[in-house]
């Protein structure tokens, strides 16, 4: 409960990052999300949770366009960006995941060695002027990747040949490297063991004073350890939103207290 | 033919064995084939396997093998002294064959009746006249123990032959006969013939090994036969390939492994362009509607017959090149470069477009099995696709990639139509792709076609050639077939 | 500097101004777009080049020009005893008939007042060298016709039939001994008369080839034969060898070295060049077993060593997609396992193994390279075979072989009879693989 307190003084100060208004999503015929609003603030770890298929995953690929990706699938509403419409035809989508950073579920560094991983963001978004620049940002990045210590004297490796927990953090290092403003992620952790895991929700807590964080994962426990706001997601509709600790402790919606005391999911 | 009737006559035999065999188990237990111990046909197959399959084994053994024994049996015949210097006891023979051949013919054509064929001498008859007169034309003139071995050789396969007939017939009868009576209720039938089913199934399945065996050892005795008339140096390691009547051939593979290699690499700097932007265009940007219409049609020209482009390189694409850069004044570009339509531009070009679908549908199968997350990863980062392709994609594809121009670059070399047809005859070391050059297989088709003599070197350098070729080929496409199977293993 | 102040400053604030970068971006994304796009319209193109080629060179050999004559057949000439007998009018030879054909022409020229100072040889010379033999023929099945007139439709020389294509054009032949600028004119005269019009010719499709120097009478039909009884010994061997072969493979093969072995074998002979396929067929089938040189049979048996890794591909690949459920039931009622396989698996898989086949048939049709070793090319088959053994076992040539023989020849006349045969090469292919795309659809079953 001490914990509790913490985060609620910390959220209250905090500026509205990412605002969607009516968003629904239809892949072909099936409506995967229905009507959702909600609000991401800055420099907080907002969790997306709710049952497999409820569409926490497919609203956090909205908020990058990662969707765009997928030829069926079609977004309406608006998802505003520091007050912009990221869905505007102005809007270039490789612009905004500069942006809107994301760790995806299944660590994949790219078949090449460690320092190019991170160093790949830096190089297409043209952030380094020099070799000197770029392995500042390098170092830097894998510092705040919490994996610096591990791969400093291997960086000239393949970062295929990492564990899976390293992977995974080389791989928020490697989102980290181009300096988003948001970073999502999607299940970061549940191809990775509990030690891998415990490094990589720890690492989160660090990057919440940096950037805001959107989280989706299905597992209530990591939420609640991780995030200062949580978001239910039931079939596609937003049920409730608000205060990690309310959601947890103090549900309003029927549905969301079945969720967390294990009768639906 | 009496092979084709022998065979018509064992498949009679073997359909009468199955209704036979049938019957006589069904009346084992008097007609009720629940008494049985298999289903009543499987007593027929049964008799009819038991006498067909032994029969036609030994039939083809027997044809494989008779013209080895005859050989060997005739070739002991022929004394040292009748063999030239410059040449083996194997040229020798295939005088004899084609003196035997000839005299068949004669016979056959009825120009002669086969005593007064037996009854010839060369030492008072010009055979070679004789046989002249009645149409059949020999290379050369024939000596008495010639003469002698051939008609040893004749006797010999004649009697083979009536021999085969004989002993086929009695296997087939003896495994009727044994099938036959052993034919009963409590007989394992289903049993026996599923294990006889299973042989040829193996036997079926071990004839790609046969094959295999039969290239190998085809080219690898007439290679050995051309060594022992010709220097394997010069083969290897000489410079010019001018092959003559006079008996002095240089027969250097090295010319011709330059105008090969050249006209490869020119068709696949056509084709691994086109083909790998086609195949990323494909598989990462079109959608399904394009796809589903420009997959299918590009893949038309992989089914279009090599002889098609040969005549495309032959009658357009050359005289498109000359139009280009020769004629002088008179072309569009005004210069004198090109003599003729064959050329190593056009063969390579041609080859180059025979390929594009090949390289474009192996790619696009390696493309795609690059995971999904690779380019969401990238994506994900705000790359644009093309640096997702061109950074993420394609280094992680590039084994595959590799494998499959390989598999295309062995497709080319051992490619014949287009190069018959475009190359042109003349072997050279030039670099001037508007020359006309030429390649293994086109020296392998115009040494082996036309008046072949085997028992020249001239004819006999093909099948070196073939060899090389063969070897060439199978260690690239084992080495390509290895990096892909090991690039698939990587993302399954 | 605080992070967020540096990160606005990176991406140049607003989302919806792109970047100068951005833009380079996707102007580099755009190029390497257009790459992709263009090598498709190369690929296309060529495609469409190609075909293009193809029709508009090929179609010519589809029209032949004829003459049509009356012939008197003169008894004093073809029959001088006057009994009918056919030993006597056979012992005419096709020289006895020119006289008969020049008077023809030149009653004919006289008729519709045509002015030339042609002689009468030169006159006749716009006909084929063909229309003698093809009188004599005639007359030897018909020898009650002799004395009476008859109506001839004669094959044109290649040139005046090159003149009405326009592949013959006057300011090129001053130096061609075949045709001369009057005798042009007379065909000119004669085309508006009516006597010589080019039509649809059907001996094209099924007549026979013709030597170097007429290569107007040149057809495809017997070499059509001769591809005709190759597929045939191909299908009769390849379809059940490759058949059992896979169902060995894919239902019983012990996991053993010997499998591997008979495996990577397959998979390596189905990529060794086809010239390597008639080298074996030279030396095994002709030189060591003696088969007749040209033998279709010869061909079929090379051309089904060469199709069986594909059949033996495409076989396993449709037992493979038969689903293990379908044994298990099998088994489960009590089946032996070959009972299993011959009475379901292979069944099942038939559609897949029959399309397979024919897309391997349609390759082995089009195969030309081992067909050149084996001798199939540069013979003149005249005669279509009267039977099955005949068909297999005496000389003929093969489609494919026969295409690159007439692209071989000098005069280019035969060029356009390449290209005929390709056009109906490509018809047979394409059918076959409709066939099998159609097959595949029908009866393509997702488990």
């Amino acid at each position: 409960m001490n914990d509790m307190t913490v985060m609620d003084k910390t959220m209250e100060k905090q500026k509205t990052k990412i605002a969607a208004n009516g968003v629904n999503v239809h892949y072909g015929e099936s409506h995967a999300i229905k009507d959702v609003n909600v609000e991401i603030e800055d420099k907080t770890v907002t969790a997306f949770i709710g049952p497999s298929g409820c569409g926490k995953s497919t609203f956090l690929r909205c908020l990058n366009r990662m969707n765009d990706t997928i030829d069926i699938c079609k977004v309406t509403g608006d998802i505003l960006l520091d007050g912009e419409d990221i869905y505007d035809k102005r809007v270039d989508p490789v612009q905004l995941r500069a942006k809107v950073g994301m760790v995806f579920q299944k660590p994949n560094p790219f078949p090449k060695s460690i320092y190019d991983n991170v160093a790949y963001g830096p190089r297409i978004h043209g952030l380094a002027k020099n070799k000197a620049e770029l392995d500042e940002i390098v170092e830097k990045s894998l510092r705040r990747g919490a994996i610096w210590d591990e791969v400093k004297d291997r960086l000239d490796k393949p970062g295929t040949g990492l564990s899976g927990g390293q992977q995974q953090r080389l791989c928020i290092a490697r989102a980290v490297a181009t300096e988003p403003e948001v970073l999502l992620m999607d299940e970061p952790c549940s191809a990775l063991d509990p030690i891998a895991t415990a490094q990589v929700e720890e690492l989160i807590d660090e990057l919440r004073s940096r950037y805001s964080v959107v989280i989706v994962t299905h597992s209530m426990q990591q939420a609640a350890r991780v995030s200062q706001k949580t978001a239910f997601f039931h079939l596609g509709n937003l049920v409730e939103f608000g205060a990690t600790g309310q959601i947890f402790t103090n549900p309003e919606d029927p549905r969301t207290e079945s969720y967390i005391t294990g009768r639906i999911g | 033919m009496p092979v084709f009737w022998l065979v018509l006559i064992l498949l009679a035999l073997s359909v009468a064995g199955f209704f036979l065999g049938r019957q006589r188990a069904l009346a084992s237990v008097g007609g009720n084939s629940k008494n049985l111990h298999s289903l009543p046909n499987y007593y027929g197959h049964n008799v009819a396997l038991s006498g067909l399959v032994p029969a036609l084994g030994i039939l083809v053994i027997w044809l494989l093998a008779q013209p080895f024994f005859i050989d060997g049996r005739v070739s002991g015949l022929i004394p040292d002294s009748v063999i030239p210097e410059s040449s083996s006891r194997g040229l020798v023979m295939s005088d004899v064959r084609r003196v035997a051949e000839g005299l068949d013919i004669v016979v056959a054509s009825g120009g002669m009746t086969p005593a007064e064929v037996r009854a010839l001498d060369a030492e008072t008859t010009d055979v070679r006249a004789e046989l002249g007169k009645l149409g059949v034309a020999l290379g050369s003139d024939v000596r008495p123990e010639v003469l002698n071995a051939a008609q040893a050789y004749r006797s010999l396969s004649s009697t083979g032959k009536t021999a085969m007939t004989f002993v086929v017939a009695l296997v087939a009868a003896l495994g009727f006969a044994y099938a036959y009576s052993k034919t009963h209720k409590d007989f394992r039938a289903r049993n026996v013939v599923e294990q006889g089913v299973l042989g040829l199934l193996i036997f079926a399945a071990s004839l790609a090994i046969l094959t295999t065996v039969g290239i190998v050892l085809s080219m690898f005795f007439e290679t050995i036969n051309f060594f022992g008339l010709h220097n394997w140096t010069d083969f290897f390691f000489g410079a010019t390939w001018a092959p003559n009547f006079r008996g002095d051939s240089e027969l250097s593979i090295l010319p011709l492994i330059w105008g090969t290699l050249y006209i490869s690499v020119i068709a696949l700097l056509v084709a691994v362009p086109i083909g790998l932007f086609a195949a990323i265009y494909l598989s990462e940007y079109a959608n399904n509607a394009v796809r589903s219409f420009a997959k299918p049609l590009l893949e038309i020209l992989a089914g279009i017959p090599t002889i098609v482009y040969g005549l495309f390189a032959l009658l357009t694409v050359g005289p498109m090149l000359v139009r280009f850069f020769g004629q002088g004044d008179n072309g569009i570009l005004g210069v004198e470069w090109m003599a003729g339509a064959t050329s190593v531009l056009t063969a390579g070009v041609v080859m180059g477009i025979m390929l594009i679908p090949f390289v474009s549908s192996l790619s696009d199968d390696i493309i795609n099995a690059v995971p999904q997350a690779m380019r969401d990863g990238s994506l994900g980062l705000g790359a644009t696709k093309s640096e997702t392709i061109r950074q993420v994609v394609v280094p992680a594809a590039l084994p595959g990639i590799v494998g499959a121009v390989l598999l295309a670059a062995s497709r080319a070399i051992g490619e014949t139509m287009i190069v018959v047809m475009g190359a042109g005859a003349i072997a050279k070391f030039s670099v001037n792709p508007l020359e006309s050059m030429t390649t293994i297989t086109t020296r392998i088709v115009s040494q082996l076609t036309g008046d072949t003599d085997f028992a020249s070197p001239e004819t006999l350098v093909a099948f070196a050639l073939g060899l090389t070729l063969f070897v060439i080929t199978l260690g690239l496409n084992v080495l390509a077939l290895a990096i892909v199977r090991k690039y698939r293993e990587q993302y399954d | 500097m605080s992070e967020n102040t540096q990160n606005t400053s990176r991406y140049g604030g607003s989302l919806l101004k792109q970047s100068d970068r951005t833009r380079r971006r996707n102007a580099a994304e755009k190029r390497f777009r257009a790459y992709g796009i263009g090598a498709i319209g190369i690929g296309l193109l060529m495609l469409f080049v190609l075909v293009f080629n193809i029709v508009s060179k090929g179609t010519g050999a589809f029209q032949q020009t004829f003459v049509t004559l009356d012939v008197e057949l003169l008894e004093s000439k073809l029959d001088k005893n006057g009994n009918r007998d056919l030993a006597d009018i056979k012992k005419v030879t096709t020289f006895g008939y020119s006289p008969i054909i020049r008077k023809a022409v030149e009653t004919k020229v006289a008729s519709l007042g045509i002015e030339t100072n042609l002689k009468t040889k030169a006159m006749a010379g716009i006909l084929s060298k063909d229309a003698a033999a093809q009188l004599r023929e005639y007359v030897v099945a018909n020898p009650d016709q002799i004395g009476e007139t008859v109506e001839f439709r004669f094959l044109a020389q290649s040139r005046v039939d090159g003149y009405l294509k326009g592949r013959v054009i006057r300011a090129n032949i001053a130096n061609d001994k075949n045709i001369s600028p009057e005798q042009l004119d007379l065909v000119d005269a004669l085309v508006a008369s009516g006597v010589i019009v080019k039509t649809f010719n059907l001996d094209f499709i099924l007549g026979a080839d013709a030597s170097d120097a007429r290569p107007e009478a040149a057809g495809i039909g017997v070499s059509m034969m001769g591809s005709l009884f190759m597929m045939l010994v191909v299908l009769a061997l390849a379809l059940p060898i490759g058949v059992a072969a896979s169902i060995y493979l894919e239902e019983f093969a012990p996991q053993n070295w010997l499998t591997d072995i008979i495996e990577v074998n397959i998979s390596n002979l189905a990529a060794v060049p086809s010239i390597v396929f008639g080298i074996l067929g030279l030396a095994v089938f002709i030189n060591y077993m003696h088969l007749p040189t040209s033998a279709p049979l010869v061909g079929g048996l090379v051309l089904t060593l060469m199709t069986l890794p594909t059949i033996i591909i495409s076989t396993r690949a449709s037992l493979k997609s038969v689903p293990p459920s379908i044994r298990a039931a099998a088994l489960g009622v009590g089946a032996s396992k070959m009972q299993s396989v011959f009475h379901h698996v292979l069944p099942l898989a038939a559609p897949g193994i029959l399309t397979g086949t024919i897309i391997g048939l349609a390759q082995a049709l089009g195969e030309t390279a081992p067909l050149l070793l084996i001798g199939m090319v540069g013979f003149i088959a005249s005669n279509p075979p009267s039977g099955i053994a005949e068909g297999l076992l005496s000389p003929n040539s093969a489609m494919p072989a026969q295409i690159f023989e007439w692209a071989k020849r000098a005069d280019p006349a035969f060029y356009e009879r390449a290209w005929g045969g390709i056009i109906i090469l490509l018809i047979f292919l394409v059918t076959m693989n409709t066939v099998a795309v159609i097959l595949r659809r029908r009866f393509e079953r997702r488990w």
